[in-house]
């Protein structure tokens, strides 16, 4: 994963809550088994409107996204992220984020943070009143800039950190490997497992 | 939210603690220092076609190997056809995801159950009909509603594919720690109302995120008196809130429903698993970061008229007028989605008509789901010109389904009887709506194009489902003995 410190581009409105991850990619376009190739499916079903955000000129290129509360909720398809990443977005911010797509976004190096309610207004107000017009989002400093305007955003210490660093998860955790080791000693020998495969015999017991 | 009720850690004894709390802590590998997150140990990792490939790509890109085998479990269930199930799957990219699949699970020696065998269904049907799903066990899948799985009192969590890769490799997460939240659901459900009822008011009451960065415990009587399937049509929800997970601690109900399973211990095994499942209810006096009150008394059937699962009413009233919802972005998306279900404010939810009933989906696809629906369609006609699926949640299902005669009673009364899998629930294989058709529908989202491009989807309980195929509109049984048949 590559480092992130600041990115600067072009921010695109989206005024719009509850933004959820059927919306950000439909279902459909889940069947590829490559983990690129996704732009085209980002916002699908919304980008047959011409007026739709993502489709106007002054929009092209865009890096950063500026959306409503509780983007992200719903499915936990990390196609999501993918999506997002591959049109270009390296951030997007808004004022809730759901759960799993935060934590898939750190993941991949999309920067998801989070601002005041108040302060996505003064931001889409700013953008559709210059369309076009770059910001510099600041990990380092937790801050978007864009003129003399400067608002923060939240995200949690660790992510923040992973993604400054530029770290892959498997690698950090593996470091832990004697603990595991360690703590599957201890696992009691009655807990589930799925090998050896069971009889039919066994399978039709009820 | 103004419905919830935030409490502060009062308790000063910090040795009592909550069902959440103690799954966790048995599973701590590590825990986490300033503000890294605790490893936690993953005892059941659940596949399916669909967040799998990309992971198995991770792995084999970096050379890593699948750490426990032993602890994995895989069947095919998103993008599986319902019919013809022995033909080759016609959508070559569908069929291209269920053969990676197939290859990644034969070099990786994973156990899969592929279409045709007799435990292939949806993931979340599967894990707990074959008794691997425990109380006070972690399971994690590459799917939001393994939350499902919190019925048995197991730490359940649904997650992207990185992570998915994560546990392959290593058997572990990297997780923050949670806020709980107790939901407890007092009094007795009427005859009629169901546990999808009681989820759907519990959503409509704390919203699409009122449950973010909390685990969620169900409890009191009405809850306690579910049974396990009910409990999972719970459980299975939670992430509609905005919820990590659901939880319901293990009781009788759910020993009853594990003895006997295929993977479920035995013996002198069995006597331990319970003494240790019995340790982990809550403790009385442990206190929770949030408390959410529903009284089941006054629940009534219910469903939605709008795009996310918290946009709900009881079936007896209205389409909501969005000029009377106060928040600005509540009122913007009701706004919207009033326009994209072409619906009226103000009109009465029971004279909704339906092209589509769905009964299905891992919310409410169990067979116990099937007999309750059978029970009310029985003998009676299906409305003219309406559509009924029913896709049993696992092949299992469907065969102990038929030995009992349901499919007999859905086909007399011109329901199409599928193959198991997802389905029209999110629409990836060819079950799908037709722009602007109006389904309602027993599984989970409403949200815009879920279960096809411009499909309009009213999530309703499976008694309202059956009603519903009677009557042609939005109808529970109690609207069948008004109308005095029978
Ligand atoms: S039935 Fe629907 S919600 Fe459940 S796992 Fe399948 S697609 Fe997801």
């Amino acid at each position: 994963m590559q480092k992130f410190t600041t990115v600067t581009g072009i921010a695109v409105p989206l005024r719009r809550s509850n933004v959820d991850t059927d919306q950000i990619i439909p279902a459909v376009h889940l069947k590829r088994v490559t983990r690129t190739g996704f732009e085209d499916a980002l916002f699908a079903a919304w980008r047959l409107d011409p007026d739709f955000v993502i489709n106007k000129k002054e929009y092209q290129g865009g890096r950063v996204l500026i959306a409503g509360a509780d983007f992200g909720i719903g499915s936990s398809r990390e196609h999501a992220v993918w999506a997002l990443r591959d049109y270009g977005f390296d951030v997007v911010l808004s004022p809730r984020f759901g759960d799993i797509f935060r934590g898939n976004s750190g993941k991949q190096g999309l920067l998801a943070g989070q601002i005041s309610e108040s302060d996505a207004e003064t931001l889409w107000n700013l953008i559709e009143s210059d369309p076009g017009v770059e910001l510099t989002v600041d990990l380092v400093s937790k801050t978007v800039r864009v003129g003399d305007l400067s608002v923060n955003f939240e995200i949690d210490d660790y992510t923040r950190w992973r993604l400054l660093e530029g770290l892959d998860d498997i690698g950090l955790t593996m470091r832990d490997e004697a603990r595991i080791n360690e703590f599957e000693a201890t696992r009691e020998s009655w807990l589930p497992r799925t090998l050896p495969a069971l009889s039919p015999e066994s399978l039709s017991m009820r | 939210m103004t419905n919830v009720i935030s409490t502060s850690h009062v308790s000063s004894d910090t040795h009592l603690r909550t069902l959440a709390e103690k799954v966790w802590d048995k599973h701590l590998v590590s825990k986490g220092e300033d503000g890294t997150p605790d490893l936690i140990y993953i005892d059941l990792h659940l596949l399916h076609e669909v967040t799998s490939p990309q992971a198995f790509d991770g792995l084999r890109l970096a050379n890593r190997m699948l750490r426990r085998p032993d602890l994995t479990i895989a069947t095919e269930d998103h993008n599986t056809p319902t019919l013809a199930i022995d033909k080759p799957i016609v959508d070559p990219t569908s069929r291209t995801q269920i053969e990676t699949l197939r290859r990644n699970c034969a070099e990786y020696g994973v156990r899969l159950h592929s279409l045709g065998d007799i435990e292939q269904g949806i993931v979340h049907v599967v894990g707990p009909q074959l008794g691997l799903t425990q109380p006070g066990i972690t399971v994690v899948c590459g799917d939001s509603h393994t939350s499902t799985h919190g019925a048995f009192g197991a730490m359940a969590l649904g997650i992207g594919t990185s992570e998915v890769e994560h546990v392959m490799a290593t058997q572990t997460l990297p997780l923050n720690p949670f806020k709980t939240m107790a939901i407890t659901v007092n009094g007795a459900l009427r005859t009629g109302v169901t546990a999808k009822d009681i989820i759907l008011a519990v959503i409509a009451r704390i919203g699409t995120g009122g449950g973010a960065g909390y685990v969620l415990e169900y409890r009191g009587e009405a809850i306690r008196a579910l049974s396990m399937e009910g409990r999972m049509t719970v459980c299975n929800m939670s992430i509609e809130a905005g919820a990590r997970a659901g939880m319901v601690a293990p009781d009788q109900t759910t020993y009853d429903y594990l003895k006997g399973r295929a993977h479920a211990p035995r013996g002198a095994d069995w006597d331990a698993a319970v003494a240790y499942w019995q340790t982990l209810a809550t403790d009385e006096g442990a206190s929770y970061d949030a408390e959410v009150i529903i009284d089941a008394n006054g629940l009534e059937p219910f469903v939605t008229w709008g795009t996310n699962p918290s946009q709900g009413v009881s079936l007896s009233g209205s389409v909501p007028n969005p000029a009377d919802i106060i928040d600005a972005n509540e009122r913007s998306a009701a706004e919207r989605a009033l326009e994209y279900m072409d619906l009226t404010a103000g009109t009465p939810m029971k004279e909704i008509r339906v092209d589509t009933v769905f009964l299905g989906s891992c919310t409410n696809s169990r067979v116990e789901d099937l007999r309750a629906a059978a029970e009310i369609i029985k003998g009676r006609t299906k409305a003219e010109g309406l559509r009924m699926m029913v896709v049993p949640g696992s092949a299992r299902v469907r065969i102990e389904a038929e030995a009992e005669g349901l499919d007999k009673i859905f086909l007399d009364f011109g329901a199409e009887w599928r193959f198991a899998g997802c389905s029209m629930c999110l629409g990836m294989n060819p079950d799908q709506l037709e722009p602007g058709e109006r389904c309602a529908s027993t599984s989970n989202r409403n949200f815009e194009g879920r279960q096809g491009k411009g499909g309009r989807t009213h999530l309703v309980s499976p008694l309202v489902a059956a009603a519903t195929a009677i009557r042609g509109t939005l109808s529970s049984p109690w609207d069948l003995v008004q109308d005095g048949d029978r």
